[in-house]
């Protein structure tokens, strides 16, 4: 088991590399990077790497792009809840800072849940999960002109199936540059 | 000459069901009541010689009175007489086939081109004539009038005003990633008749009939964000009825067609419920809490509205006077209760209850919130009321895919109504047509 994380981690890092290579955007769709994600739903990994695996992730977005902007822009959530997870602390302040720097860069957070519960009312909880990144970006100096957040709701999940890898891949804010 | 001539019908038949096999939803009882009526309803007569008849008028009233649930029609090919009028019907020979009534007619062609369904309804028992109409038609409106037709003879024999000359507007989802596609299709109420009313790369969401039958709301995020549009069905015109900032959701036409309630986070980024006056675009506030409030429902006399809020924690049903006034709890019954739709008399109230960690459809007494669970679906949602309140229509999964399904009020009767591919999700059931 702690071989596979290993080897996760390091494709993760490869990944980082060769999008970094490329020059050009890094790839911001979900769609994307749950494809290669693979079997393990994110929540789930990350309670399984620890709070260790996850500091080593976030060195390496720093060090790879040192003041630049963070590879890693989605936001996963737990079930019908908005609060952000502690684990998401230092991405956002990446991402604030960089906002706060770059003050003619805008920023759209989307807003997803999971399948689970009526449409419009989950409409209202991924606006609430948008909501809530926009706070903590605020927070930490960035503009209220820089955001726009706009709620999809469950009606645009990346991964289909009504079980709970995908329901945890679906529950998420994506910022988009 | 009669063999020939249903040989001509049975191929008109195959044709068109070819034709649009792909658009076709396929409707399949799942559990009916016990003693479903036997009746016979014998294929009409056609008077109009060689020439095709454009439609097989009695098969559309079979199919919708079987459908129902209620009703066991006799399959034509097990006929030994196809009578047309009383003369012809042989009362005991029908009784000893188990039959307890019977519908026999003509289709008579006008010389302007139009058409005459002349139709009678006889009590076997009885022997005695129950109904008996002229009814004039054209040839596009001969699938209408047969739906009328199946209304009257449902309502004389169950005593419920049929639903069956009523439409369906819902959403289908085709296709993945950059190829998927969002539609808002209106349907009769048999499946038959697609129309697609609205296609975009982009979510469409929340159709609402105004209570004309000829206008839509939906949401759309063909720009990128929500906005509420409402279109004619009649005319194609769509306007745009709120594209404020942030969440434009859950339209709902008050009974008089003449304001939308919505749900709009405006720049606060908190959704709350709202009236817009459609004719002089003057917004009321309806709720004003830091909760999410959504997804507005009309009483019948316009004096109500039903919302969804998070309030007092999870998700349940509460309702206010039309202008925003006397709040009130209605359900408290588990943990999650949302989308409230009410009967047409308003005495019935269908929600989405969380019944222990599967999402099914509910129906509430909204006086006392008192709660009966009618569906055993994992994800069941979007309850949406016959018109006559006798029937509920509601999205569901199964084997991973989105379908519509019914189920009667008191739980007895269910059905599948399955499409060909896709998903189908969101089905809201028209009123009653003017005729």
């Amino acid at each position: 088991m702690q071989a596979s994380k290993a080897i996760r981690i390091s494709i993760l890092l490869s990944l980082g590399i060769f999008l970094a290579a490329c020059g050009g955007q890094p790839a911001t769709r979900a769609d994307d990077s749950s494809d290669l994600g693979g079997q393990d739903a994110p929540g789930a990994s990350q309670t399984g790497l620890g709070d260790q695996a996850s500091g080593e992730l976030d060195e390496f977005g720093s060090a790879g792009r040192r003041g630049g902007r963070p590879d890693e822009l989605i936001i996963y959530f737990e079930f019908d809840k908005s609060q952000i997870l502690g684990r998401y602390d230092n991405l956002l302040t990446q991402h604030a800072l960089y906002l706060a720097a770059n003050s003619q860069t805008r920023v759209r957070l989307e807003g997803h849940t999971d399948e689970r519960g009526t449409r419009e009312y989950n409409i209202g909880l991924g606006e609430r999960r948008a909501q809530a990144v926009r706070q903590i970006l605020m927070i930490q100096g960035v503009a209220a002109g820089q955001i726009t957040t706009v709620s999809f709701g469950e009606e645009r999940p990346v991964r289909a199936g009504s079980n709970e890898s995908a329901y945890t891949r679906n529950r998420r804010v994506e910022i988009v540059y | 000459m009669r063999k020939f001539l249903v040989h001509l019908l049975g191929a008109t038949l195959l044709g068109g069901f070819a034709a649009s096999a792909q658009a076709q939803l396929t409707i399949e009882i799942t559990a009916g009541v016990d003693q479903a009526m036997p009746i016979a309803v014998v294929p009409l007569a056609w008077q109009g010689g060689l020439t095709r008849p454009p439609l097989d008028v009695a098969a559309v009233i079979a199919a919708d009175l079987s459908n129902s649930g209620r009703f066991d029609a006799m399959d034509p090919r097990d006929m030994l007489e196809k009578p047309f009028d009383q003369q012809g019907i042989d009362f005991e020979d029908w009784r000893l086939l188990g039959l307890e009534a019977i519908v026999v007619g003509r289709l008579l062609p006008q010389s302007d081109g139009n058409y005459v369904i002349q139709f009678e309804l006889f009590d076997l028992f009885k022997q005695r004539r129950l109904l008996g109409f002229r009814l004039p038609s054209t040839g596009a409106g001969l699938r209408a009038a047969a739906h009328r037709i199946s209304d009257l003879i449902y309502e004389k024999l169950t005593g419920i005003k049929g639903a069956f000359a009523t439409r369906i507007a819902f959403i289908t989802v085709q296709g993945q990633g950059s190829a998927r596609r969002y539609r808002l299709v209106v349907a009769d109420a048999d499946g038959a008749n697609h129309n697609i009313i609205v296609e975009s790369p982009e979510p469409l969401m929340s159709p609402a009939w105004a209570p004309d039958g000829d206008r839509i709301a939906y949401v759309s995020f063909e720009s990128n964000k929500s906005a509420i549009y409402i279109q004619e069905l009649s005319t194609g015109r769509r306007l745009r009825a709120s594209a404020r900032e942030g969440v434009n959701g859950a339209p709902a036409f008050s009974p008089d067609g003449r304001k939308l309630a919505l749900t709009l986070s405006r720049d606060s980024g908190n959704l709350d419920i709202y009236v817009l006056n459609l004719a002089n675009q003057v917004l009321t506030r309806i709720t004003r809490n830091p909760a999410i409030d959504t997804e507005a429902t009309w009483s019948a006399d316009g004096s109500k509205i039903f919302f969804t809020s998070d309030r007092s924690g999870g998700p349940q049903i509460y309702s206010a006077d039309a202008d925003g006034g006397n709040k009130r709890r209605i359900t408290y019954e588990g943990n999650y209760n949302g989308r409230s739709r009410l009967t047409p008399d308003g005495k019935e109230m269908a929600v989405v209850h969380n019944d222990q960690g599967a999402f099914r459809i509910a129906r509430v007494n909204p006086e006392n919130g008192n709660l009966l669970v009618l569906t055993d679906g994992q994800l069941d949602e979007s309850p949406s009321f016959s018109p006559n309140g006798e029937t509920i229509i509601y999205a569901t999964r199964v084997n991973g895919r989105g379908i519509l399904a019914t189920v009667s009020i008191d739980g007895r009767i269910q059905r599948r109504i399955a499409a060909q591919e896709g998903d189908v999700r969101e089905p809201a059931w028209s009123p009653y047509p003017d005729f």
